[in-house]
């Protein structure tokens, strides 16, 4: 407890791969959390432990695909009400999940505990830079009230750039 | 998305819009009343964050206007609190109109309803091509099912197994539906029994799926498998598959994402309480919500749901129910006692050791991890929840699971985890079962 500043929590954690079990890194971070001033995300310091696993090749694949589709991607549901999602949902899903992370830790304090549920719709938008550009409406699961929040995110991605969340 | 416009004579605007409207209404009842049916064709959904109290107030004041016939989602709440509102054809350019004139900003959630539902009526149309089941032996336990499916699979289990199955009646849900529980028993006069149930959020659908599976694994196994075929021997089995049918009936029709049940809430547009906050335990007191849009909020009164007091009713009428377990999803937990205060239970050092049993049986099939402690230390406050009201009824080995996952898919479970899920929970509920037998109190 750091007095009227906050209080600070330190973390020892171990990042997982979803896709692959087996591949993990040790990780440790320092969160502080402000309180009373509900509009100010936690403050958050990640060091890894070790290298996180080169994606290139499964970025651009998934990049060239889209570039070259003939029209914009438009898809819901995301995975459906069966849990079901296709194969080339599967990175539309993943960047959402990644993009939703960005939100979460915005939108968090020490009273919620968020997951992304399920993406309701997503809508690629035409760009004339090398930027894909994805709309997305997401549905949010907050644990402590177990709402549902519905979330527009705007979300930009190119392979070498990374992740932007624009809400 | 929303824009502003700047605000000049808002009084006359406001009367023409109120004109427009009256005008636009008459025609949509009309033309509605020729055609007998109610589409969504090019309803939107338009979501409002009231930024001010002005904002805040005009918004409120929308609710009023009921000729304007808008279904809100998400009712208002407060500053910054999402408002999502379905607006019908007609309404929606004068809204819009009345919105952009009081400068409040709004974005368009969904742009046409209907093209929505016919997409879901489609979905749900391949699905259930499947018709009713023709026995338990055919029925695919590694797919979701719908409630009339769940509820003939019930009477098949019941036909091809009458003198180990029986279906009870407990009670009816708020839209009629009837609550069935199904008993499990090779004979005597009420025996020491345990309680089972699934659904009763609907959303948790690995749960009913789950006590479907349970259902036939009791009948499948009451004879070759010592320990259940011992438990058998000395007491009776009640499991309710769909605890929350008018719930579970929403979630496959309506929105997937429904918890709660489906009462109407005086004094609200809001539908529904949280059956998990509505028992007699800590009622109304911290860990739940007294909002009726809330997804924990707690009800009018102590078992105001029908689905709760059927329970209630049975439980308490049966006067020899020894275990009670109520299986929710998603985090990967067993919980017992207490949920609505940190005062630990009498029985907590039993409790917390048959626990870390019951998660060593379920992690030993397919290395699923679970946690497990009393509610208040392991996930949150909760007033009102099921085992801390039977546990005070006596009802020493009350239990909570919470299945898989830990948020990865969440509710939306793929169907392929159905099995592993119900297979690796079954151990641990027989670890319970066991310790139940072996110490009769």
């Amino acid at each position: 407890d750091i007095g009227d500043v906050g209080l600070k929590y330190h973390l020892e954690l171990v990042l997982e791969d979803i896709l692959d079990n087996d591949s993990t890194v040790n990780c440790s971070a320092e969160v502080l959390y402000h309180p009373g001033n509900k509009n100010l995300p936690p403050d958050v310091q990640l060091t890894i432990d070790g290298e996180l696993k080169n994606t290139d090749e499964a970025d651009n694949i998934f990049y060239n695909r889209i570039k070259s589709l003939e029209k914009e991607l438009v898809a819901e549901n995301i995975p459906d009400s069966h849990g079901n999602m296709s194969p080339e949902m599967e990175p539309i899903h993943l960047l959402a999940w990644a993009a939703s992370g960005y939100v979460i830790w915005q939108n968090s304090t020490e009273n919620t505990n968020f997951q992304l549920a399920q993406i309701k719709h997503v809508k690629q938008v035409k760009r004339e830079d090398e930027y894909l550009e994805f709309d997305y409406m997401i549905l949010l699961h907050e644990m402590v009230s177990q709402e549902i929040i519905p979330w527009q995110m705007t979300v930009l991605w190119h392979p070498q750039h990374g992740v932007q969340v624009t809400q | 998305m929303g824009f502003k416009k700047p605000w000049g004579a808002v009084g006359a605007q406001d009367e023409l819009f109120q004109l427009t409207m009256r005008a636009l209404l008459l025609l949509a009842a009309l033309v509605a009343v020729a055609a007998g049916t109610e589409t969504f064709v090019g309803h939107q959904v338009l979501r409002i964050i009231p930024g001010n109290d002005k904002e805040l107030q005009k918004v409120q004041e929308l609710q009023d206007l009921e000729e304007l016939q808008l279904d809100f989602w998400l009712a208002p709440r407060g500053l910054g609190y999402p408002v999502d509102v379905r607006v019908p054809f007609p309404s929606l350019q004068p809204l819009k109109a009345h919105l952009e004139a009081n400068g409040i900003s709004y974005s368009i959630m969904i742009e046409d309803v209907q093209a929505l539902v016919d997409h879901e009526q489609m979905e749900m149309f391949r699905s259930s091509r499947s018709r009713l089941p023709l026995s338990t032996s055919t029925f695919d336990y590694s797919s979701y099912h719908s409630l009339d499916e769940i509820y003939a699979f019930m009477d098949l289990l019941v036909a091809e197994n009458p003198n180990l199955v029986s279906k009870l009646e407990i009670g009816h849900t708020t839209e009629n539906r009837p609550i069935y529980v199904l008993k499990f028993s090779k004979g005597g006069t009420n025996r020491p029994a345990i309680w089972i149930d699934t659904g009763i959020h609907s959303r948790e659908w690995v749960t009913q799926a789950s006590g479907v599976w349970f259902a036939k694994k009791i009948v499948q196994d009451h004879e070759n498998d010592s320990e259940l075929a011992s438990i058998l021997d000395k007491m009776d089995i009640f499991l309710e598959i769909v605890t929350n049918p008018d719930g579970f009936a929403f979630t496959q029709t309506k929105n997937r994402m429904w918890r709660k049940t489906r009462s109407k809430q005086s004094g609200s547009v809001c539908v529904g309480v949280d059956p998990n906050r509505n028992w007699d335990a800590g009622f109304g007191g911290s860990g739940a919500s007294k909002n009726p849009c809330s997804d924990t909020y707690h009800g009018p009164y102590a078992n105001s749901e029908p689905e709760v007091k059927a329970i209630v009713d049975f439980v308490t009428n049966h006067g020899n129910i020894k275990a009670f377990i109520s299986i929710h999803s998603y985090s990967q937990l067993l919980l017992y006692p207490y949920g609505y205060t940190t005062t630990p239970v009498p029985d907590q050092e039993e409790l917390h050791e048959i626990s870390e049993k019951a998660v060593a049986a379920l992690s030993s099939l397919y290395g699923t991890k679970y946690k497990y402690g009393s509610i208040i230390t392991t996930i949150y406050q909760a007033s009102g929840g099921t085992i801390d009201w039977t546990y005070n009824q006596g009802i020493k080995y009350s239990f909570t699971f919470e299945l898989r996952d830990t948020g990865r898919y969440g509710f939306l479970l793929p169907a392929s985890q159905i099995v592993p899920t119900a297979q690796e929970t079954w151990l641990a509920l027989k670890v319970i079962m066991v310790h139940t037998r072996d110490h009769p109190y």
